[in-house]
This record gives C-alpha cells, sequence and structure tokens, in this order.
C-alpha cells in the first residue's frame, strides 16, 4: 500500500545548525502519528519544511505527487493541512469567517457564501457552533486552539500537522480535543501530532517518531516507544520512565 | 437594512450635489468639486491596496504621473480624449503588473520604501526621456475651443464619474473573494498562505486596480490643465494626501477614504489657504496625531466592524 505522505532524507539546515537531519517517514490515511521530542528536536521544522515554509533537502510527496519544494499555498491546496503552535487567526474576523477561509482558499468552497455554510459545519463539528459570530480576538486559548483546528478541517484535507493543538488546555479541554482528533481520523484523514503530552500520546496515537536533535532516535508503538532507553535518556528523564514501570508493575 | 439605506441615501445625496454643481455652479466651484471627485478617486484607489491588503504604498505619485504622462501622449498623437484616459489606465495597471510582481514580494517599511522608489525612478525617466516626454520642459495639451465654464464642468464630470467608478470597485471588491482574501492578508499573510491562499495573486491584483484608478485621475488632471511636467505629476505630495486621506476616514474601510478625503479638502481649503508658509508643517503634525490617537481613522473602528 503507497502512503498518502512519503518523507525521504529531509534536511533542514540554517547556518551551521542542523535543525533536521536525513528525516523518512510515512503516514497512511486515518492514521495518528505522535512526533515528539525535547525542545529544539526539530518537530516543528518538520512541519514547516514538510509545508514548504522553510527550504529543505531532501524528498517530500504527497498523496502520490512531489511536494518538495512547492509553494505553500499549492501544497495546501493539495490537502495538507497544517495549524500553528502559537495560534494564528485572523483577529479582525469572525470565528465563522476564519474557517471560512480555510474552505475558500482551498479551493473547498466555490464562493464565499458556500464557505461560510461549510465553516458553520465544522464549526459545530469542533463544538464552537456558539462562537461562530465572536471575534477571533474575543476567544479563550483553548477555543483558539480548536478555532485552529477547525480552519485547517474546513479545507477538507487529507492530512492535517497539528502542532502542540493540546498545549495550555485543561484536563476537560484535552478530553474533548482528544475526542476531536479521534473523530477526524475516523473519517480517513491522517493525522501527524506534535505533542508534550505524554497521557494524549500514548492514549491517541497509532505509532510515535522521537526526534532529537534533528535525529529520529525511535519509531514505532506508544508502549514500546516510550520504554526505549534512548527515549528516555534523551527526552522522558529517569523519573518518568521509573514511575511508568511502576505504574505498569503494579 | 438601515445600513443599506444610509448607502443609498449618500449616493442620491452625492449624484444631486454633482448634478447640482453641474448646473448652477461657477468654474471656481467646479474647480473645487474637481480636486474633490480626484481625491476620492485617489484615497480610494490607495485605500484597495494600503488599507484593505495593508500594504502601505507611496507609489500613487508614480502611477498618477504615469497615467498623465500616457493620457498627454497620446492626446497629442490625436487620440480622443476618453479614449486616452482609459489607454492611461492601462498602461498603469499593466506597469503596476510588473512592479507589483516583485515589490509585493516586500512587507511593511519594506514595501513603503520601494514603492517610494518607484515614483523616484519614473520621475528621473521622465525627466530624462526627452526625446518622448519634453524633459523637464513638460508636454502642452492642444488647448480645448470652448468657454472656460464648459471646460470646467468637463473636466468636473471626468473626475467625478472616476471617482463614482472608483467607490463603485471598492464596494464591489470589499464583498467579493478577493476583498475577503485581502483582509486576510492584512491581518496575517503567511497563515492565509497555509490555507492556500495565492496571497502575491491576490495582492497584485489590488495593485492593479488601484494603479488603474491612479492613472486615469492622473490622464484627467492633465487634460484639465493643459501642460504636465514631471515635478507636478509625480509630485511626492501625491502619494502622502491620500494615505492622509483614506487614514483619516478609516483606512481598509469603503467609506472611509470617501469621508477623509471630503475632510481633508476642507481643511486644505480653509486652514492651509491662511497659513500657506507651514503648509508642509501642518500636513506633517497632522500625521502624527492620526497615527498616535485614531490609527483607525475617525469612522474605522465603527465602519469595519458592520462590515465584518
Amino acid at each position: 500500500m503507497s502512503a498518502l505522505l512519503e518523507v525521504q532524507g529531509l534536511t533542514v539546515r540554517f547556518g551551521g545548525l542542523c535543525a533536521l537531519n536525513d528525516l523518512s517517514l510515512r503516514a497512511q490515511p486515518g492514521e495518528i502519528l505522535g512526533l515528539i521530542g525535547p525542545n529544539g528536536a526539530g518537530k516543528t521544522t518538520f512541519i514547516n519544511a514538510v509545508t514548504g515554509a522553510v527550504k529543505a533537502t531532501g524528498s517530500v510527496n504527497f498523496n502520490g505527487r512531489s511536494i518538495s519544494g512547492l509553494q505553500s499555498f499549492k501544497i495546501a491546496r493539495l490537502g495538507l493541512a497544517r495549524t500553528y503552535q502559537i495560534v494564528q487567526p485572523f483577529p479582525e474576523m469572525s470565528a465563522l469567517d476564519n474557517v471560512a477561509a480555510g474552505a475558500l482558499f482551498s479551493g473547498a468552497a466555490p464562493s464565499l457564501a458556500k464557505a461560510r455554510e461549510q465553516a458553520e459545519a465544522v464549526l459545530e463539528q469542533v463544538g464552537l457552533g456558539r462562537e461562530a459570530h465572536s471575534f477571533a480576538e474575543e476567544l479563550t486559548l483553548a477555543q483558539r486552539k480548536r478555532l485552529e483546528v477547525a480552519k485547517g478541517l474546513a479545507s477538507n484535507p487529507r492530512m492535517l500537522l497539528l502542532d502542540e493543538v493540546n498545549a495550555g488546555l485543561n484536563a476537560a479541554e484535552i478530553d474533548e480535543a482528544l475526542q476531536l482528533i479521534r473523530s477526524i481520523a475516523a473519517a480517513g484523514v491522517a493525522i501527524l501530532l506534535v505533542e508534550h503530552l505524554m497521557r494524549v500520546v500514548s492514549g491517541l496515537c497509532h505509532r510515535v517518531i522521537v526526534l532529537h536533535h534533528g535525529r529520529m532516535i525511535a519509531d514505532g508503538q506508544p508502549a514500546r516507544v516510550l520504554a526505549d532507553e534512548a527515549v528516555i535518556e534523551a527526552y522522558l528523564g529517569r523519573r518518568y520512565a521509573e514511575r511508568m514501570t511502576v505504574a505498569v508493575g503494579g | 437594512m438601515s445600513e443599506r439605506w444610509m448607502v443609498g441615501f449618500a449616493t442620491t445625496a452625492a449624484i444631486g450635489a454633482a448634478l447640482g454643481l453641474l448646473y448652477w455652479a461657477g468654474a471656481y466651484e467646479l474647480r473645487l468639486g474637481t480636486i474633490l471627485a480626484m481625491y476620492i478617486a485617489l484615497a480610494t484607489g490607495w485605500n484597495l491596496i494600503g488599507g484593505m491588503a495593508g500594504y502601505p504604498s507611496f507609489a500613487t505619485a508614480a502611477f498618477f504621473g504615469l497615467g498623465a504622462y500616457a493620457g498627454t501622449l497620446t492626446q497629442v498623437k490625436g487620440v480622443p480624449m476618453v479614449l486616452a484616459w482609459t489607454f492611461a489606465a492601462v498602461v498603469a495597471a499593466t506597469v503596476a503588473l510588473a512592479i507589483g510582481w516583485i515589490v509585493l514580494r516586500l512587507r511593511g517599511h519594506y514595501f513603503a520604501i520601494a514603492s517610494f522608489a518607484v515614483v523616484i525612478v519614473l520621475r528621473e525617466v521622465a525627466t530624462n526621456w526627452t526625446g518622448l516626454t519634453g524633459g523637464g520642459m513638460g508636454v502642452s495639451l492642444p488647448m480645448l475651443q470652448s468657454s472656460m465654464l464648459a471646460q470646467a464642468r468637463l473636466f468636473f464630470a471626468a473626475q467625478a464619474v472616476l471617482a463614482a467608478l472608483a467607490v463603485a470597485i471598492s464596494l464591489f471588491v470589499a464583498y467579493s473573494k478577493l476583498g475577503f482574501a485581502l483582509g486576510c492578508i492584512r491581518q496575517n499573510e503567511s497563515a492565509a498562505g497555509m490555507l492556500g491562499l495565492d496571497a502575491r495573486r491576490a495582492k497584485t491584483a489590488a495593485f492593479c486596480i488601484s494603479s488603474a484608478i491612479t492613472g486615469a485621475a492622473g490622464a484627467i488632471y492633465a487634460s484639465s490643465i493643459f501642460y504636465i511636467d514631471p515635478s507636478d505629476v509625480f509630485d511626492i505630495l501625491l502619494s502622502v494626501k491620500p494615505i492622509i486621506m483614506a487614514m483619516l476616514g478609516g483606512a481598509g474601510t469603503v467609506a472611509g477614504p470617501i469621508l477623509g478625503a471630503t475632510l481633508f479638502m476642507i481643511l486644505e481649503q480653509t486652514v492651509w489657504a491662511n497659513f500657506l508658509s507651514v503648509h508642509s508643517a501642518i500636513l506633517g503634525a497632522l500625521v502624527v496625531v492620526i497615527a498616535m490617537f485614531v490609527p483607525r481613522g475617525l469612522f474605522g473602528r465603527r465602519l469595519r466592524r458592520r462590515l465584518a
């Protein structure tokens, strides 16, 4: 089976710093892929490189065609949507129009009126139905994070790259977000999740990739990866590992 | 509904005022009306790129001058006036397409400076290409064989029609896909790109439309004064004034530039006529005051909220 996203030898350099070193990975439709690692490991750089926001060497194939070197807006139109770690709403527009922008610019909706119609449904889906006419700058952080997801979702993507959509949310909000992500994946959308919360990673991801200093140090099922010596050393820390062992043992 | 009612009322009032001027006013009032109409066209034109897309262009004088020369030189060759004005708009839009494709890569201050440079470059070309433009000596148009009043009426009508056209275009853009895209570009261009918007195309389109309006205004202006030279039609004040007008009224809105141009005209005619020597100082002070206290313009926030 050919993969939806196929990355081969992706490398990004910022001057002397190698932010991403020879990374290769594949993602299948409907798969939830976790991307974890310490700060500065290259997680966001990976998203930027795949979506054309930073220059990279190596090859990226999406849905059977090469998207290496393609401009961001063209990549987005092919069905590869992303969210930003630091939310990027259009502050002076309503939540509805923010989402409509996603539907309109991606080509998912032929007209502004149609885009607003579709946006309404997407806002319902992410639980922002009641906030449709609030200005984006008036939303809470949790709502803005969901708005980011909604903007991406409105473009009717084949794959969503979610950059820390759960950071800064409380436990109840995270539960809602998890349900949302699961339902999106269930509809056949591939998801790449950059995440720091192990609860989310272990409960949600089918597969986890660990980055450290721009290199992939582990790739596999969450339980196995989170028990990996190298991962513990580089990212999770001894005490976390001990706690996990006790929990699993008990 | 009340908004539509207000727009209808304002349109009727504007048409009434224009017709009133045409029938009853003397040459002096008509000339004031002509300047006001030109200001509205220029401010509305600038607003498409500067207000809606948030790209602070100083290139207005460049396309005004370009339009003035394109219109004048074709008229000298015997092309009928209205056709020459149309040609000037097309030339301005075409040059804007080529220049915009390059300078619209820049943002913020960098774009502002690059657009300013366009004025200087075109002015130098007009000054030095003596064979085509007459250089610093300027170009004259043959005088019209009609009365002063008839001429004043003609050029007022021309600028007024252009202003009306500019406002109609602005209104159309504001509610179209393009206007929506420009708003997104102004607020967060890279996020818009990540959603699939070809931002460069949208910006260039706005820049071309804006420049076509500006070029036509320049051509009509040139016809109305029968003589142009580089320092007159490439005057940098022609770039600065529309920005002040649009910002005064509320950049990014349709009504803002119209109200701003009117207010500016009143200021210019009353206060400035009495303080000719410190004219520029007052202009500068006004810019500072607007930027500091009403960055969204006098009518800006309210109008934008309503349009959103």
